[in-house]
């Protein structure tokens, strides 16, 4: 569809400034929304606190890209609609954490290295709970309910009230605090022979939290466009029954696309506990709505529109939270429906729905 | 009453089932006698809840089971009806101008914001609807809870409702007679004796301007459950049904399916901010937690499905049965596990908090195994039984055995 846009573009080039910035517009909205909302931020406010709030803007938006990749993946491949999503970004959170207090002694060490001997394990275990509770989730409770939205819906969301209640029996109903390991609190400050925004102070672990959620996107996108399963991938978006036909076994290829989605949730609620340095078991369900914000506005299915969103989504928190705290929450949701009335499929659609 | 009324009544759809008929009636009576048959400040708040709650999942089954879209947002639209009527009541004061002003607002703001709903996703797809309604619902809830000097935030509002409705209006002099069935039920067989059993289970009621709130809470009820009985059973019904069943040919038959399930939206978005409104006065006090929390609204969802999707009784049995266990279940659980040494797995596992694992477990195997719910169950079992007798011939070893 890209490719017809092109050619399109190419016989009747747009003519004069005005026209080039409609088809910039109508070409790359999410670019477009991008600059504009950062260039209306920064007219609102001081640009030493725009660099600041666009850095941790950043971070919450790779965040929550880590949970939301896996959503819509799992809707655009085989549309399954999975509510417990938020539940597994719960999980994930409380297993990383239990990792961090376990080894607190190598987490409150100065040292990077000896930090990173707590951290990974960390990370590692939320991966690995999450991902496997997502296997026995997908075997379980939404294999039998293939192709039905409404059962869908209804069995996850009981899915997810069950794991949140397991949750509690397992973590005790109390909210935990997470120590953040010695090596990522502080802030690095800016040079001061730096114009304008020398001598700003950014925390050392959004930055982290910026590369390693870029990493990640790059990884998924060199999946998705350079190896065989993102081949694979790809056209089961497109189409499903094409892909069989083909004589793919395509509920493998889901099972393991869910069992990564439900990985990566898990992974981004462990970063988002050594974040935010206080869980609970509900937290899920708070973040679940930037997820579904994000998922939405990238356009359900579209990797790269999720990760659009995201950014979008943890930028317009920063920016209308330091604005007027009261309204982060309302902005988030007024952008997916200014999104929606502009584009009812959302900025990048890849799938008709 | 002739059975042509009763006809009109139920708008010809029977409950279908003897099992469920004697169910319905028995709930019908509980809640008619409610204050006359069970004392205690406890159950009289639950007979209050009941009746409120039937209104809410009745009009959220218009939505989820006869039309199969699924919304997040109809605790957004009972909040509002709450809301509406103690921001009314702070505002101009404790008269029942203050409480039409205040259900105005709010069946108003409810029709705009269901008609913004419908018309920004149902367009698309009705799973968009789901999606959009739980991030609206959302941003509702936080900007309640963050606008404090209108809403109160988290403290919540005390409602000011007409002194006629709360505990210090005294409609008449004398106390009226009570008989409680528990207690009666209880004496029989502690004492053996009847009479004495039915001596102690009589108790006085001092009538006061709080059943004057139940009751015209129970009238609501009563007909907007009838109302919307007769609306699924006319020919708009039918077209929602048809939706249901396949929106493309409702389509090809030339109906605009998007009218059709905004109007689904919109009527049961005021059916709920009427139920917000009736919550808001026989409660008299309402805050985030017990108007919009997301948590609510997956009771809703469990009520509707537990009591059976497309089936308006459902709404009421499955309600019945769900405040039922989140009361009463936490007792049994309580009582369950005194006997277990604390700290075991039994006891975290079983504990009076832990009430809702298994109300999940029961939901997600109800979705299973029984998806039509309990009245979807109960009239398949009474549908075999007429077929057993229809067919007596066909199978005479049965007969035998």
């Amino acid at each position: 569809m890209s490719a017809h846009d092109e050619m399109i573009g190419q016989t009747t080039p747009p003519q004069g400034v005005l026209a080039r910035f409609a088809a910039f517009r109508e070409n790359k909205p999410h670019i477009f929304l991008l600059l504009l909302m950062m260039a209306v931020a920064l007219l609102m406010m001081d640009p030493r606190t725009w660099v600041l709030l666009t850095i941790s803007g950043l971070a919450m938006g790779a965040m929550v890209f880590l949970m939301a990749s896996g959503m819509t993946l799992t809707f655009g491949l085989m549309n399954v609609l999975n509510l417990a999503h938020g539940a597994f970004i719960s999980l994930g959170a409380f297993a990383g954490a239990s990792v961090l207090l376990w080894l607190s002694s190598q987490a409150s060490e100065p040292s990077l290295l000896i930090n990173l001997a707590a951290i990974l394990p960390a990370l590692g275990f939320a991966l690995v709970v999450a991902g496997l509770l997502g296997l026995v989730f997908e075997r379980l409770v939404i294999k039998p309910v293939y192709g039905d939205h409404l059962k869908q819906i209804l069995v996850t969301v009981g899915g997810s009230i069950i794991i949140m209640e397991l949750i509690h029996v397992v973590w005790g109903p109390n909210e935990i605090p997470v120590p953040r390991p010695e090596a990522l609190t502080g802030a690095f400050l800016l040079p001061d022979a730096l114009p304008v925004i020398g001598g700003v102070a950014l925390e050392k672990y959004r930055l982290i939290a910026v590369v390693l959620g870029l990493a990640i996107y790059g990884l998924m996108t060199w999946i998705i466009e350079r190896t065989r399963v993102g081949i694979l991938i790809r056209a089961g978006v497109e189409s499903r029954e094409m892909v069989e036909v083909q004589g793919y076994r395509i509920r493998l290829l889901f099972l393991g696309v869910f069992v990564a989605g439900s990985a990566l949730a898990g992974l981004g609620g462990a970063m988002w506990a050594m974040y935010r340095e206080i869980i609970t078991a509900h937290m899920g369900d708070e973040l679940m709505i930037s997820v579904i914000v994000v998922i939405i506005l990238g356009g359900l299915g579209s990797i790269k529109g999720c990760f659009y969103g995201a950014v979008l989504v943890g930028l317009i928190n920063l920016y209308v939270g330091y604005l007027e705290p009261r309204l982060a929450a309302v902005a988030t949701v007024g952008l997916m429906v200014g999104v929606l009335m502009w584009r009812p499929q959302g900025l990048i659609p890849v799938i008709k729905v | 009453m002739s059975n042509g009324m009763l006809n009109r009544i139920l708008s010809g759809d029977y409950p279908r089932s003897r099992a469920l008929s004697a169910l319905l009636v028995l709930i019908g009576v509980s809640l008619a006698l409610g204050p006359f048959l069970f004392p205690g400040v406890r159950a009289f708040s639950m007979l209050g809840m009941i009746c409120v709650f039937i209104i809410v999942v009745a009009s959220y089954d218009l939505m989820l089971g006869y039309t199969h879209i699924v919304s997040f947002a109809h605790t957004m639209f009972f909040g509002i009806g709450a809301y509406g009527v103690a921001i009314a009541t702070d505002a101009f004061g404790s008269g029942f101008g203050a409480v039409f002003i205040g259900i105005g607002g709010a069946v108003v703001m409810s029709i705009l914001l269901s008609l913004l709903l419908g018309l920004l996703s149902l367009r698309v797809k009705a799973i968009f609807f789901a999606l959009v309604t739980l991030a609206v619902a959302f941003a509702f809830l936080s900007l309640v809870t963050q606008l404090y000097n209108i809403t109160g935030g988290e403290d919540g509002l005390a409602v000011r409702s007409p002194r006629e409705l709360g505990p210090a209006f005294r409609p008449f002099d004398s106390k009226v007679p009570g008989f409680s069935v528990i207690d009666f039920i209880a004496g029989v067989f502690t004492q053996g004796s009847i009479g004495q059993a039915f001596n102690d289970a009589v108790f006085e009621v001092r009538v006061s301007g709080r059943h004057l709130m139940y009751y015209i809470t129970f009238v609501v009820s009563l007909g907007v459950f009838l109302f919307l009985l007769r609306m699924v059973n006319s020919p708009f019904g039918r077209v929602l049904q048809a939706i249901r069943e396949n929106e493309f040919r409702a389509q090809a038959l030339g109906y605009r399916t998007v009218f059709y399930r905004t109007a689904a939206v919109i009527v049961s978005a005021v059916l709920a901010t009427l139920a917000g409104v009736l919550f808001a006065l026989i409660n008299r006090y309402v805050n985030p937690e017990n108007t919009l929390n997301f948590e609510l609204m997956v009771f809703i969802l469990l009520m509707c499905v537990i009591g059976g999707m497309g089936t308006l009784y459902g709404a009421v049995v499955g309600t019945t049965v769900f405040l039922l266990a989140q009361n009463y279940l936490q007792d049994l659980l309580g009582l369950l596990v005194s006997n277990a040494e604390p700290g075991s797995l039994f006891a975290e596992l079983a504990g009076p908090d832990r009430w809702l694992l298994w109300f999940g477990l029961l939901f997600v195997l109800s979705v299973y195994f029984f998806p039509a719910g309990i009245v979807g169950q109960l009239r398949l079992w009474a549908e075999r039984r007429r077929e057993r007798k229809a067919a007596p011939a066909a199978s005479p070893l049965k007969q035998e055995s």
